[in-house]
């Protein structure tokens, strides 16, 4: 794929086996994301976003697992690496951001303590230098007096500010990748944009590469330079995230976009995609969007769409397919 | 004036105040427990979740509440509906004290008086049939007992909210997020009511769905009339659904305005802020002002203004008295305010 890609992700696919059949929780998906990028992945609830995040730092809840595909971080497969493995990997090259800061932290330890850890464990430094490593950590996430609040509980911080603690952490071994799936989602808005502002000025500042996963377009527009529409286990659109908010190109896209309430425009109704997203055991063939789509046509239901281009970014479409006679309007 | 009119024969013409809060206040006592206090000398605390709190609404009109976590929008919605007594102020409903509600005489009221709750999963039992659930305040009230008229009154309601008469027979994990969304607004609906206060009603659904049941809210208000109490955290929602909008602020109003102004030219220091902080997908590539500092824990708030230890223009009054909500005039349009700073004239 793209040269120079920090993470690959090729034909991914995800299943659940259940008594009642094996579940295509994530279906054939392929997505990079370069070194100082910050690809933003959004879809409604069950589009299959978190366990994408999931499948590639190797924390997909058992019985879901890799049916298929490969994940590789710097050229490197990671997603058949043995579990002592992936865990050196987590951490020291990847690290994650949840949605609930509360449930990342452990309630016993002091941050400090934790932050310790995690530095000691990935990187080569005595207890006095991953102390001082600590407050600086927590010092670059805008933690006010640091060196009394490292040897604080949890419980002792706000939910913003647990959250600036859940960042250090994942940024305690410098990793080169970051998976945030939902970071602001537990969050007020005035401290959102808090979080984001600092999670993207880090970002910049060491070329790290982030996989933001969120249902909230609103981050991604100001966050993303990529963006990627996931429906029903599947990418729908990938492309830039100017391109993708402005000119969506899959119909589900502009479903999508125009059901966003804005604070710009007097909009009467709202663009509305009626029904909703199939469940797991119902996808539907051909293109799993068609019995939504108002633009479906015979081929939609039979054929399943791949991402083809489409303006400046790919669509998973049979409106943008050049050679099957039907053009996008 | 509705205030001299009879609840039962109500006909209310569009623009009539049909619910007065005056100075509501509802505090909570947060006290350790008594023998805390006694050995350990520690003192009661008191939380003002809600303090002060006067506004009208109109019939026919969508009055919002927004405002961050903590800052009493729920509190107040549970209050109008009667769910906590207020601990100082009144509610007028029709003219009359909300309190008169638990009588027999105030039936008549309670009927015109429904809400629609955050939580589609929570709100409905998992055990009752869509068409128990619907019909429950028909039977509560004592509006119909003839099981025919039930039935062709939940069918009526079901095809309201845009669901189908076969769906009666289902049991509520049978459908999304935003169909049983759908199903509380049918249960809320069965009274005939004219007031709905909505707490957050679209917050736990998708996108997708959540356009779906604005639509759906606009659409019922405009063929029956409905009067709203919006309550949400999420301005841009705020912005599609309401007339006039009120900003909260730890247990406060700050700001009270006509949508078009609040959201053109915002007064309050901190609505100005939480303007600020919203991503908008017109934003692709800007950076928004990060807000400083936090809510102030609300057992402890700041004296005077409790917004001026975050605001840029807190000045020494602000630092010392609380302002309260005055009229403030912009290109034509009224506010009200409750900030020192634009009314000397300090900010415009």
């Amino acid at each position: 794929m793209s040269p120079g890609a920090l993470l690959e992700v090729r034909s991914l696919r995800v299943e659940f086996p259940t008594r009642r059949g094996t579940l295509l929780a994530v279906d054939d998906i392929s997505f990079s994301i370069a070194p100082g990028e910050v690809l933003g992945v959004v879809g409604e609830s069950g589009a299959g976003k978190s366990l994408t995040g999931a499948a590639v730092i190797g924390l997909l809840e058992p019985p879901g697992r890799i049916a298929r595909g490969e994940v590789k971080l710097a050229g490197l497969r990671i997603d058949n690496l043995p579990p002592d493995e992936m865990r050196k990997v987590r951490g020291r090259e990847i690290g994650a951001i949840f949605q609930d800061p509360l449930t990342s932290l452990n309630p016993l330890y002091t941050v400090g303590q934790q932050l310790v850890e995690t530095i000691t464990t990935h990187l080569h430094m005595s207890q006095q230098q991953a102390r001082s490593r600590a407050i600086e950590l927590l010092a670059a996430t805008g933690i006010p007096a640091p060196e009394r609040r490292v040897d604080h509980y949890p419980h002792q911080f706000s939910g913003g500010m647990r959250q600036r603690v859940v960042i250090a952490l994942a940024l305690a071994a410098e990793p080169k990748l970051i998976i945030a799936d939902e970071p602001t989602t537990a969050l007020d808005v005035s401290i959102q944009a808090q979080i984001i502002q600092l999670l993207k000025t880090l970002c910049r500042e060491k070329r790290t590469a982030v996989m933001l996963i969120t249902h909230d377009m609103g981050v991604i527009a100001e966050t993303a330079d990529r963006v990627a529409v996931m429906y029903a286990g599947r990418i729908a659109e990938i492309g830039p995230v100017a391109d993708v908010i402005h000119r969506p190109q899959h119909p589900y896209t502009v479903g999508l976009m125009g059901s966003i309430p804005s604070m710009e425009h007097e909009i009467e109704r709202l663009a509305q995609i009626d029904g909703s997203m199939p469940r797991l055991t119902e996808i539907p063939s051909g293109c799993a969007f068609h019995p939504r789509c108002e633009k479906a046509f015979g081929r939609c239901s039979r054929e399943r769409p791949e991402l083809m281009p489409a303006g400046t970014s790919q669509a998973a479409c049979w409106l943008h397919d050049a050679g099957g006679g039907r053009m996008a309007a | 004036m509705s205030a001299v009119r009879k609840p039962s024969a109500e006909a209310t013409a569009p623009g009539d105040v049909i619910v007065r809060a005056d100075g509501i206040s509802k505090y909570f006592d947060v006290s350790p427990p008594w023998l805390n206090r006694v050995l350990e000398g520690k003192p009661r605390t008191t939380l003002h979740a809600v303090d002060e709190v006067s506004f009208e609404i109109r019939s026919g009109e969508t009055l919002s509440l927004v405002g961050e976590s903590g800052c009493g929008k729920s509190t107040i919605a549970r209050v109008l509906v009667g769910l906590y007594a207020p601990s100082k102020g009144r509610v007028e409903f029709f003219g009359h004290d909300l309190r008169e509600m638990g009588s027999a005489a105030g039936r008549n009221l309670r009927q015109k008086l429904q809400m629609i709750f955050q939580d589609p999963y929570a709100s409905l039992n998992p055990r009752w049939r869509v068409a128990d659930i619907v019909a429950e305040p028909l039977k509560a009230h004592g509006l119909m007992s003839d099981p025919q008229r039930i039935t062709a009154r939940v069918d009526e309601l079901l095809g309201l909210v845009r669901l189908s008469p076969a769906d009666k027979a289902k049991y509520p994990h049978q459908f999304s997020g935003g169909q049983r969304q759908r199903i509380s607004i049918a249960r809320a609906l069965a009274t005939n009511p004219e007031f709905l206060v909505c707490d957050e009603p679209t917050s736990a659904l998708d996108v997708s769905v959540q356009a779906q049941v604005l639509n759906l809210m606009k659409d019922l208000q405009r063929e029956l009339g409905l009067t709203y109490l919006f309550i949400s955290h999420n301005l841009a929602v705020v912005h599609h659904i309401s007339d006039r909008v009120g900003v909260m602020y730890l247990g406060r109003i700050v700001e009270l305005a006509p949508k078009s102004r609040l959201f053109a030219a915002p007064s309050h220091p901190y609505t100005r802020m939480l303007l600020d902080a919203i991503p908008d997908l017109d934003m692709t590539g800007r950076a928004r002002t990060p807000v400083a500092g936090e809510v102030p824990n609300p057992l402890n708030p700041p004296p005077g203004c409790t917004f001026h230890p975050r605001c840029p223009h807190a000045d020494e009054r602000c630092k010392r008295e609380a302002p309260v909500l005055k009229l403030h005039r912009h290109a034509g349009i009224e506010a009200q305010v409750a900030c020192h700073a634009v009314e000397e004239g300090r900010i415009g």
